[in-house]
């Protein structure tokens, strides 16, 4: 919501004329808070506030469990290289990537809170 | 038919110089870049200039971007995360109008480039790491160790965690440069199908009103792509730095 922090009715000087503008702005400011908070329950929208589209939802999701499954599978290859162990360093970091995929995939959609969503 | 990679391609337009070897150049891409930030601050500084209280229509539009990012943060992050809303303004300012910019034919779409979006997130990813470090100290590695997990799991747990930390910035940049790349391609491979089917004499001018009505339709759809995919990229740069904030919730 609209907080008062733009201070537009702060520098109110003593004439009325401004003290009277200043409680209209006032009014104003609540009357718009007030539609906002009408017009954002209008939507039909029920997700959170971070998905504004199926569109971007469903991508989102894909990329994210693509990313995840791409770090795993660079770091594994790259542990393999650096260490010479292959073929585990790709087995293990690409089923752990994988995971952090799928962890990556649920914090996004919604379904559970943890370090990616943090408090709202 | 028309190559529907050929408008992704860069050209030097001038060379500024060369640094160890390296030719220096301005590209188109450099350009429109330009033009992007030209375009922002034409409409930010010129829009606001008159200072009215009841604002005109560009400056209902100026007003009304500031209000949209501001919102987008404060439902995020909260007040605090107020401290870096210039930093989120100019991502979404600037993915914004170079993905709009981008659907005037002709043009080229700077964010259809990996490199742009991969800089842009790793700018944030670095931000977060340098902002959460400075502002918890090593509290921040709690990020990667959740609450409540038996200490048995506890290792492999960690190791998800650092990775999915690690994939931030794959997915936060492949998503902008895949849907506009995919956007882009797809408008361009159904126009050059008007053209073949035009060329077909009167029963192919027929087939190529689908093809027509299609690449309308898809250019609404990609101007929706546009601004979702600027508004998505500025939400998760916030709900990333909400990580720097908070960590270990």
């Amino acid at each position: 919501m609209a907080e008062d922090t733009r201070g537009t009715s702060g520098n109110g000087g003593p004439s009325d004329e401004e003290a009277a503008l200043s409680a209209r702005l006032q009014r104003l400011r609540e009357r718009l808070a007030h539609r906002k908070g009408v017009g954002r329950d209008d939507e039909p929208q029920s997700g959170p506030r971070s998905d504004p589209s199926a569109i971007a939802r469903g991508f989102r999701l894909s990329t994210e469990l693509v990313a995840g499954v791409l770090v795993g599978a660079f770091i594994g290859w790259a542990l393999d290289k650096w260490l010479g162990i292959s073929p585990w360093g790709m087995i293990v970091f690409l089923l752990l990537g994988f995971a952090a995929g799928v962890v990556n995939v649920i914090r996004a959609a919604g379904i559970s809170g943890g370090p990616g969503q943090g408090s709202r | 038919m028309a190559d529907p990679i050929h408008q992704f391609e860069i050209h030097n337009l001038f060379t500024l110089g060369h640094i160890g070897g390296q030719e220096i150049a301005f590209t188109n891409s450099a350009l429109y870049m330009a033009v992007v930030v030209v375009g922002i601050a034409a409409l930010l500084v010129g829009a606001s200039s008159p200072r009215a209280l009841v604002p005109g229509r560009m400056q209902s539009v100026a007003e009304l971007s500031y209000e949209f990012v501001a919102d987008t943060i404060n439902s995020t992050t909260g007040k605090e995360g107020m401290k870096f809303f210039p930093f989120v303004f100019t991502i979404f300012m600037f993915v914004l109008f170079a993905n709009v910019i981008g659907l005037i034919p002709y043009t080229f779409t700077v964010t259809t480039h990996i490199i742009i979006t991969a800089a842009l997130a790793l700018t944030v990813f670095l931000t977060v790491i340098i902002y959460g470090f400075y502002r918890n100290g090593l509290k921040f590695f709690g990020l990667f160790v959740p609450h409540g997990i038996p200490i048995y799991i506890l290792p492999l747990i960690v190791f998800i965690e650092v990775l999915s930390f690690l994939s931030r910035p794959i997915s936060h940049s492949v998503r902008l440069f895949a849907n506009m790349l995919a956007g882009h391609i797809t408008l361009k491979v159904f126009a050059s199908f008007i053209t073949l089917l035009g060329g077909l004499g009167i029963l192919g001018v027929a087939g190529a009103t689908l093809p027509l009505a299609l690449v309308v339709a898809l250019t609404a759809l990609e101007l929706l792509v546009a601004f979702l995919q600027a508004y998505v990229f500025a939400i998760l740069t916030c709900i990333y730095l909400n990580d720097a904030f908070h960590p270990g919730h």
